[in-house]
């Protein structure tokens, strides 16, 4: 699963919290090595279908899931699914930057040494690699003993995209990485994501309709639970099939 | 999979850890209540608990006199301490100013670290001997000289009272900050002043919160030991029921196990386990209180 | 001024008279104790082995006696309780175990401390004689840990709480186990609120004595291990002040004592600020 072989086929979702339904009959796919843009208005159920790809919603108490999610051709719901493993396989940036409080070089190495990489020169490749990915080498090279939390916004996401990168992932999903952020970062980041996707397979969940046009590939869109749309961004955007879609894309509502 | 062995492994020993306090309770409940039912088996509840002759060496064991003595010195201990502590706990929440806080919170706090045998010392040295003076002089006449060493419930209550100080001070404090800001600034905005409002409505909103924090005190009050024994008299005699009965020196439930079970024969100590027996109970009592309070406190909202 | 203001003003005055008396009381009690103990202190009294069953001489037995116990209990009391909440706050979800556990908890908290002393007695010094040694240190410190366990507990999942969810969930999406997180980014930065908890620990089993009353022992000579008998500050301030009336004594160790709670305060309020100020 390395190396942006990954696809994802999600069939027939429903997901409740409790009694809530919150995710209904979501069947979509989100191609190899492109990136995918989830986006529609606040509360509608990307996040929570974002997280349902890494399994992340398992750590929510009363969450139920019904239907397959299949990577790679292989349902990760599925009874004997090492779900550790899995998180190995797909990385997750979240919203608000979350670096852990140690050094910039603990951060990044902090996936591949819980894996078990011990060897000095190997975490220090590592490291270098990832940082050069996240396009943050050059800013830290000098200082990667500092605390990560010395860092500005936008240093922070571009480390915790680091940290991600380190561990190799097929799979980068990504849960509004830029809303926090001010424009420069802003665009500095969407700048990588789309280098990225050369080697990673990218779900980018966005409020922002511009960076969705500008960055992704393909497009679903997403109103009260239910997957309205999907497919190609320029079609999405320039010609959508349904109403609703439209009325989201012109500005019309949310 | 090498790593969810592992994490079993983990989780049942952090598991044992958390069990580890319900094994205590357990433990503690089961050692203290098999050692202490036979004598009330042996000599019959009532006579033990009314029986008001303590006398091991002739095996008599009536704990009534600890008992009152327990009461007492509590009473007196919450009389004095409960609305001192509420005062502070007003004072701290709703007038103090800032630099003032800054001197009372961690006088608060210090005198909650104070080892109980340094009250102890304190009572036994200072407030003994000017209760003494005042048993002895002007009072000479009135009290039995057994009355007028100091050694007394009075000495007891207030020594207690200081001790259960920061206990109803933070837990009523709390209670007062936590009475939502639009109820006070409802009543300033129709004119009430700063007081009325303090007394007409935060206090009784706090209602519940401040009697939890007066019975957790009382709980602390009839739970200590050291200080108690250091200046209350230890004779286990039932007081005179008068204002006198102020100056009588007396034993508690938790003094009585202290002070004998150093030398206690087998028989002896069973009976001071009874005597702690009746003590849980007594705490017991109070926690079902609370838990009620609070549940009122809950539904009331 | 009207009747409102007048009434406003004299329960201020009240109230105000209530907290100038409390810090009265306190300031009384500790300068009292110090004034009349500070004299006493001196590298001999210190180190000196008390004479006249402790009405002479100096208090260095009950100073040993002393760390050995803080020692042998925060080393049990700490992995249990600091495990006791990692269990609660990151394995389990609220249900009836936890409840069981946490009214547990609640439960032993309300103990008063001669109970303790009582089941120390009961189970360490009698029942468990052959393994404690009866009346000894590791008896005393086995009933400690008892006791102190709910504070433990309790400020150790208080500083668990404080740390943000959002880093769990950036360990765990990097595909980490749970105890992985915890070892490596939760436990660290819980760690300052979890060291204020046990040095509030060290002070509760500093001052108690009750319980130590019926699980030490009282011996007066230097203990060579924790199978021996001992006695604590708390427990030599006591018996010398009733048994043999040297207040002088008495009074010096109290002094002693009312320094190492100083210093106990002031060291968890400082290392509280320094969580505080990490968090945010």
């Amino acid at each position: 699963m390395k190396n942006g072989q990954s696809k994802i086929q999600v069939q027939n979702l429903n997901l409740y919290y409790g009694s809530l339904m919150a995710l209904k009959n979501i069947s979509i796919q989100l191609p190899s090595n492109q990136i995918s843009a989830l986006i529609g208005p606040s509360g509608c159920g990307k996040s929570t279908f974002l997280r349902t790809l890494n399994r992340m919603n398992d750590l929510i108490p009363r969450v139920t899931i019904e239907g397959n999610v299949l990577i790679d051709n292989h349902n990760i719901y599925e009874k004997d699914i090492d779900v550790v493993e899995l998180r190995k396989q797909i990385g997750m940036v979240f919203q608000k930057p979350n670096p852990f409080p140690m050094s910039i070089y603990e951060n990044v190495v902090y996936g591949p040494k819980c894996h078990g990489v011990k060897d000095k020169k190997k975490l220090n490749e590592i490291a270098e690699k990832s940082l050069k990915k996240a396009v943050l080498w050059d800013e830290v090279k000098d200082r990667l003993k500092d605390s990560a939390l010395s860092l500005s916004g936008g240093q922070q996401q571009r480390l915790c995209i680091a940290r991600v990168l380190a561990v190799e992932p097929g799979i980068v999903l990504m849960d509004e990485p830029t809303s926090a952020l001010d424009p420069i970062a802003t665009l500095k980041i969407e700048e990588l994501v789309t280098n990225l996707k050369e080697d990673y397979t990218i779900v980018i969940v966005t409020h922002n309709m511009e960076q969705a046009a500008r960055v992704s590939d393909n497009t679903s869109f997403f109103l009260n639970g239910e997957v309205i749309e999907t497919g190609a961004t320029e079609i999405i955007f320039t010609n959508p099939e349904h109403k609703k879609t439209e009325d989201y894309i012109t500005g019309r509502f949310g | 999979m090498n790593h969810t062995s592992r994490e079993k492994i983990v989780k049942v020993f952090l598991f044992l850890a958390a069990f580890t306090a319900v094994l205590s309770v357990i433990l503690i409940a089961f050692f203290v209540f098999k050692e202490g039912m036979p004598i009330f088996i042996t000599y019959g509840i009532s006579e033990v608990i009314f029986g008001q002759n303590w006398n091991p060496t002739n095996q008599v064991y009536g704990i009534l006199p600890m008992i009152i003595g327990t009461i007492f010195v509590t009473i007196f201990a919450i009389f004095i301490g409960a609305p001192m502590g509420i005062s502070v706990a007003i004072f701290l929440a709703e007038i103090s100013p800032q630099q003032i806080s800054k001197i009372v919170r961690p006088a608060v706090e210090l005198l909650a670290g104070i080892p109980s045998v340094i009250y102890g010392l304190f009572g036994m040295v200072i407030i003994r001997s000017i209760l003494a003076d005042i048993s002895r002089g002007p009072l000479g006449e009135h009290l039995p000289a057994s009355y007028q060493t100091g050694y007394s419930i009075l000495g007891a209550g207030i020594i207690l009272a200081i001790m259960i100080l920061p206990t109803v001070i933070n837990i009523s404090e709390d209670a007062i900050r936590s009475v939502p800001k639009e109820y006070k600034e409802g009543a300033l905005a129709l004119g009430a002043s700063k007081w009325q409002t303090i007394y007409n409505v935060i206090l009784p909103a706090a209602k519940s919160g401040i009697a939890t924090s007066v019975i957790l005190g009382t709980g602390r009050a009839l739970g200590e030991t050291m200080a108690v024994i250091m200046i209350a008299g230890n004779t286990a005699l039932i007081p005179e029921i008068s204002w006198k009965g102020l100056f009588a020196p007396v034993r508690t439930l938790t003094g009585n196990i202290a002070l004998e079970m150093g030398y206690a024969g087998p028989e002896h100590q069973q009976a001071l386990f009874a005597t702690g027996i009746v003590l849980f109970l007594f705490i017991m009592v109070l926690n079902v209180l609370t838990t009620l309070i609070a549940k009122r406190g809950f539904n009331r909202g | 001024m009207t009747k409102v203001e007048k009434q406003q003003a004299v329960a201020y005055g009240v109230l105000s008279f209530a907290a100038m008396l409390t810090v009265l009381i306190l300031g009384l009690i500790v300068f009292y104790v110090l004034s009349k103990g500070l004299g006493m202190i001196s590298i001999e009294f210190l180190l000196d082995k008390p004479k006249k069953m402790g009405s002479e001489g100096g208090i260095f037995p009950a100073i040993i006696g002393t760390i050995y116990l803080v020692f042998i209990t925060m080393i049990v009391a700490t992995p249990i309780g600091v495990g006791a909440a990692i269990y609660l706050n990151e394995y389990t979800k609220e249900g009836p175990i936890t409840n069981t556990i946490r009214f547990a908890t609640e439960a032993l908290a309300g103990i008063p401390s001669i109970i303790f002393g009582l089941f120390g007695f009961a189970f360490f010094v009698i029942l468990l004689k052959p393994i404690t040694g009866g009346w000894s240190i590791i008896s005393g410190a086995l009933t400690g840990v008892t006791m102190i366990l709910p504070t433990i507990v309790r400020s150790s999942e208080e500083a668990l709480k404080a740390v943000p969810s959002i880093l769990r969930e950036g360990s765990l999406a990097l595909g980490t186990t749970r105890w992985q997180t915890i070892k490596r980014v939760i436990l660290p930065t819980a760690f300052p609120g979890i060291l204020t908890g046990l040095i509030l620990s060290i002070g509760r089993v500093i001052g108690e004595t009750a319980a130590f009353l019926l699980t030490l022992g009282g011996s007066l000579l230097i203990p060579s291990s924790i199978f021996d008998g001992s006695r604590t500050l708390s427990l030599h301030l006591y018996m010398v002040a009733m048994e043999t009336g040297a207040m002088d004594i008495a009074f010096g160790t109290g002094a002693v004592l009312i320094f190492l709670i100083i210093i106990i305060n002031a060291t968890s309020r400082f290392l509280l600020k320094k969580f505080i100020r990490k968090m945010s």
